[in-house]
């Protein structure tokens, strides 16, 4: 029964933050409504037993992503509403209901699979997040070293890209020619 | 009342929906990578709650990885939005119409 | 041999050709000696072949390509000179040729007289493959060319709204009639098997008498329609508005015969029908008397004149449909040349009148145009029948069968109209020739026509003087193919009475004409009380048939043109803009798809998604419940 009620609650946050979250019309109101969506969301991952997953979740998603994304809203007047260009509101509301239907119509035939075995079961007795580790190091160890340097090209690339005056090497230059740049920057400033 | 697969499954593809809802409707790009995190983890309910309903563990490792992926996306995605903004000033998609025809 | 067929066919053809490059140019007298020379072959051509066969030669068949071979239908572009043919051959091409000698004269002036020559010849190539051809198919070819090149040639002068409305009409009127022919000739196909005159015509004995009539009912309605007899008689009187020498050659001696080709051709099947025959003649004779009385008081000296050819034609359809069908064809030869020249003669009244065309203001010109003169009396003397010229032989001819078949009613309505005949006739002639001159009053100076003009037509007048002694070269010739009837009437006397009663009736109508108009002096001008009597009234109205028409069928049709093109804008027109449209509003609409904007891309993206989502719930029901749908399906019969 407890987990009847969680869920419907947690559901019903969730739907309700990730709504605001498409439909407001202020910037910092969605970004804060999807950082709490994250946080339900990892909810439904404890209650599924997924111990590792929710915490992965709260640390990488509400973390670093909301971070992320806060920064990237200082490219904002916060102050001033979204102004969006009305799109046929039929439509879109239209398209995604039908979808949904469609893809629940596909989800409630009856899943009459009675010869599936899992691959990977769960071990009894052992915590989920030591399950994880199990399998995450012996089965998925290339695509976990893979998604190692994906991140590392990631974050390469969000310097590069982002970064001011890469050009220089402030550590290779002597003290001398960091003052002459330095008074260049205030001339240019002023 | 029981929750069943089928519970969590109907959950993950209303906010499936929801998303679908963000990305069409929204104008600004920051906004639109907001909806597109909703998607991803829309999936990532509907791969755990088959994970546990099934008792494999191959749904929370994809669970796992897809949060992943999103995060380097994201820092890739919001790297190119400042070159972008610095550019052109603006990160309305309406203007960004470059590739048209 | 065959080389002259080929000759006699493709000259005017040539000529026509050869017209037609200048037809943009100023007139260049060259082209009408040219085309005239052409049609001269032709003549020459025709002459030859007429002497082969004269001399008991083999008719001459030729067939010069395939046309269709398609399953069992095989219809060939074949030609035979038979003994009929070629008296057509030879009438055709002598009445052109002197009628495109006059031409280079009448034409002159006018500013299209290339074009003139180009459609005049065409005109004699429809014919001659109308007369030439061995088949039904080709016939109809030929019948639509020259309905054609009569179209082109009423309406010469196409910025006169009159004559392009006449043309119209005789086109259209012709158009009706063709339909007739049509399917009689469908008719002819289906139950024969074949269009060849050499294999349908000894099949149809075998045919029972209704399919018969119905043939016979529907070939003999293309040819009323084509020999303007009632009721679709009126386009030939308002044809008068093409140029003088379109109506010698066309609506005096060539086209209007072509219907009476067509039943004479056809003499294997309508004697195998008499009550048709019957009809037909009854028709003839109707119509002859029908023309004349509208002859009698007409103001329009074309008109009147062709009247007189609808008159007889009426009789050349009654001795048709009499079974005297060589009396008809003898009896067409004759028409044509006087005919023809009647029709020459006043083109030289008018040139001189300067196209003045009302008798009563003409009057006293044998003083000035001596030759026209002569020429024009003996002409309506040869058309009235009086001995011893053409029409006596060919005119008496048809009277005498009427009297041996019978037929008295037609015999008698037949003399009554050769007096009413010989009344206007010279009617006309003494209103134009004699008598005061009244055209004095209207200040205007004749002369006569060009010496050629008159040296042109001095064939056709020695011809309409002496073709009688023809006549019974022309039955020997005739013989072999045609039902020969020598026509005997019992006893002498009645013979002779006969004969002689009807020259002393048409006498009488001439010296009548004489008195009453050779003391015309002034022109009437609708106060007289004749003028106002119910007779003329009806009579110069034309019985108010053209009138009816324009009222009960015309209007009506255009009316409901009118509300039908309403239909056709809105139905029509929008369902074919409707099909274009729909492609055009589909580019637009997905012009979207590349126009560069992101959001417009998501969402046509799940357009697809829900597309593809929806074809797997589709497939995937079906393939669940495969079982079950093909029970459904074989119930219901699939």
């Amino acid at each position: 029964m407890f987990e009847a009620v969680a869920f419907y609650l947690f559901a019903f946050l969730t739907i309700v933050m990730f709504s605001i979250t498409v439909m407001t019309s202020h910037a910092l109101y969605a970004l804060t409504a999807l950082a709490a969506g994250m946080i339900f969301i990892s909810a439904f991952f404890f209650i599924l037993g997924a111990d590792f997953l929710g915490a992965v979740q709260i640390i990488v998603y509400t973390g670093a992503v909301m971070a992320l994304y806060a920064f990237g809203m200082m490219f904002f007047d916060t102050t001033r509403d979204v102004k969006e260009k009305k799109g046929n509101k039929f439509i879109i509301i239209g398209l995604s209901t039908f979808a949904a239907i469609m893809v629940v119509a596909i989800f409630m035939v009856p899943m009459v699979s009675t010869n599936m075995t899992a691959f990977y079961p769960m071990i009894e007795g052992a915590g989920n997040t030591q399950t994880v580790g199990l399998v995450l190091f012996t089965k998925y160890l290339i695509p976990f070293e893979v998604a190692a340097i994906m991140l590392l090209v990631a974050m390469i690339a969000g310097i590069v890209l982002a970064g001011k005056k890469m050009d220089l090497s402030l550590t290779l230059m002597n003290a001398e020619e960091i003052i002459e740049i330095e008074e260049k920057d205030k001339k240019v400033l002023s | 009342m029981e929750i069943g697969l089928n519970h969590y499954l109907v959950l993950s593809t209303i906010l499936f929906a929801i998303g679908l809802v963000g990305i069409m409707r929204r104008k600004n790009l920051l906004l639109l990578f907001f909806a597109t995190e909703i998607l991803l983890n829309s999936v990532n309910i509907a791969f755990a709650a088959i994970s546990h309903y099934y008792g494999d563990l191959t749904g929370q490792m994809f669970a796992f990885f897809v949060i992943a992926i999103a995060a380097s996306e994201l820092a890739v995605g919001l790297g190119l939005l400042i070159v972008w903004y610095k550019r052109h000033g603006n990160i309305d998609l309406d203007t960004m119409t470059s590739m048209r025809g | 041999m065959e080389i002259y067929l080929y000759i006699a066919l493709f000259a005017p053809l040539v000529s026509s050709m050869f017209s037609a490059l200048f037809t943009n140019t100023p007139k260049k007298q060259f082209v009408g000696i040219v085309a005239s020379s052409l049609i001269l072959t032709a003549f020459v051509s025709s002459s030859i072949l007429l002497n082969h066969i004269l001399n008991g030669g083999e008719p001459i068949h030729v067939e010069m390509m395939t046309w269709m071979a398609t399953g069992n239908l095989y219809i060939p572009f074949g030609f035979v000179v038979d003994q009929i043919s070629v008296t057509m051959m030879m009438v055709v091409t002598l009445v052109s040729t002197i009628v495109h000698i006059y031409s280079i004269g009448y034409m002159d002036h006018d500013k299209g007289f290339n074009r003139f020559f180009a459609w005049l010849s065409a005109f004699v190539f429809s014919m001659m493959i109308l007369v030439m051809s061995d088949n039904f198919a080709g016939l109809f070819i030929g019948w639509e060319g020259v309905g054609l090149c009569s179209w082109g040639l009423i309406g010469f002068w196409f910025h006169k709204e009159v004559a392009t409305w006449a043309a119209n009409e005789a086109f259209i009127m012709n158009r009706i009639a063709d339909l007739g022919m049509l399917i009689g000739i469908f008719l002819v196909y289906w139950n024969t098997g074949s269009l060849q005159y050499d294999i349908s015509f000894p099949a149809m004995a075998h045919l029972d008498t209704e399919t018969l009539t119905w043939i016979g009912i529907f070939l003999f309605v293309g040819a009323m329609g084509k020999s303007a007899q009632f009721p679709l008689h009126t386009w030939l009187a308002d044809a008068m508005e093409g140029p003088t020498p379109v109506s010698a050659l066309i609506h005096a001696a060539t086209m209007v015969t072509a219907g009476v080709y067509l039943v004479i051709r056809s003499n294997e099947l309508y004697s195998l029908i008499p009550h048709v025959g019957l009809f037909i003649a009854s028709l003839g004779t109707f119509v002859a008397l029908f023309a004349a009385s509208m002859a009698l008081v007409n103001r329009d000296m074309k008109r009147v004149i062709a009247y007189s050819t609808l008159s007889q034609l009426g009789y050349m359809f009654a001795a048709a449909g009499l079974g005297a069908y060589w009396v008809a064809l003898f009896h067409l030869m004759a028409h044509a040349f006087f005919k023809a020249l009647l029709f020459l003669g006043a083109g030289n009244v008018m040139h001189a009148m300067d196209n003045e065309l009302d008798p009563f203001k003409m009057g006293g010109l044998k003083k000035v145009m001596k030759g026209t003169w002569i020429m024009m009396t003996i002409a309506s003397l040869a058309l009235a029948g009086v001995v011893p010229f053409a029409g006596f032989f060919s005119k008496d001819t048809i009277l005498e069968a009427a009297f041996a078949e019978h037929h008295y009613v037609i015999y008698g309505v037949l003399l009554f109209t050769a007096g009413l005949t010989a009344f206007y006739s010279f009617r006309l002639v003494a209103l134009i020739f004699h008598g005061e001159e009244r055209y004095k009053i209207f200040g205007i100076h004749p002369h006569e026509a060009y010496k050629f003009m008159l040296v042109g037509m001095s064939p056709l007048l020695i011809l309409a003087m002496i073709a009688g002694i023809f006549q019974v070269p022309f039955f020997n010739m005739v013989e072999e193919i045609l039902s020969a009837t020598e026509y005997h009437i019992h006893s002498h006397t009645t013979l002779w009475i006969m004969l002689v009663g009807t020259q002393v009736f048409v006498g009488i109508a001439i010296m009548y004409a004489y008195k009453k108009y050779m003391s015309q002096s002034s022109v009437p001008d609708g106060t007289s009380k004749m003028e106002n009597s119910f007779m003329y009234k009806l009579l110069i109205n034309q019985y108010y048939i053209p009138f009816a028409y324009e009222e009960y069928l015309v209007k009506p049709y255009r009316e409901l043109s009118a509300a039908l093109w309403v239909v056709d804008q809105k139905v029509v027109d929008a369902t074919v803009d409707g099909i274009a449209n729909i492609f055009y509003s589909t580019g637009e609409n997905t012009r979207d798809m590349q126009s560069g904007n992101l959001s417009t891309m998501l969402k046509w993206m799940v357009a697809g998604t829900v597309v593809l989502l929806s074809f797997a719930v589709v497939f995937g029901l079906a393939a669940r419940y495969s079982d079950e749908i093909l029970a459904i399906l074989s119930g219901l019969g699939v």
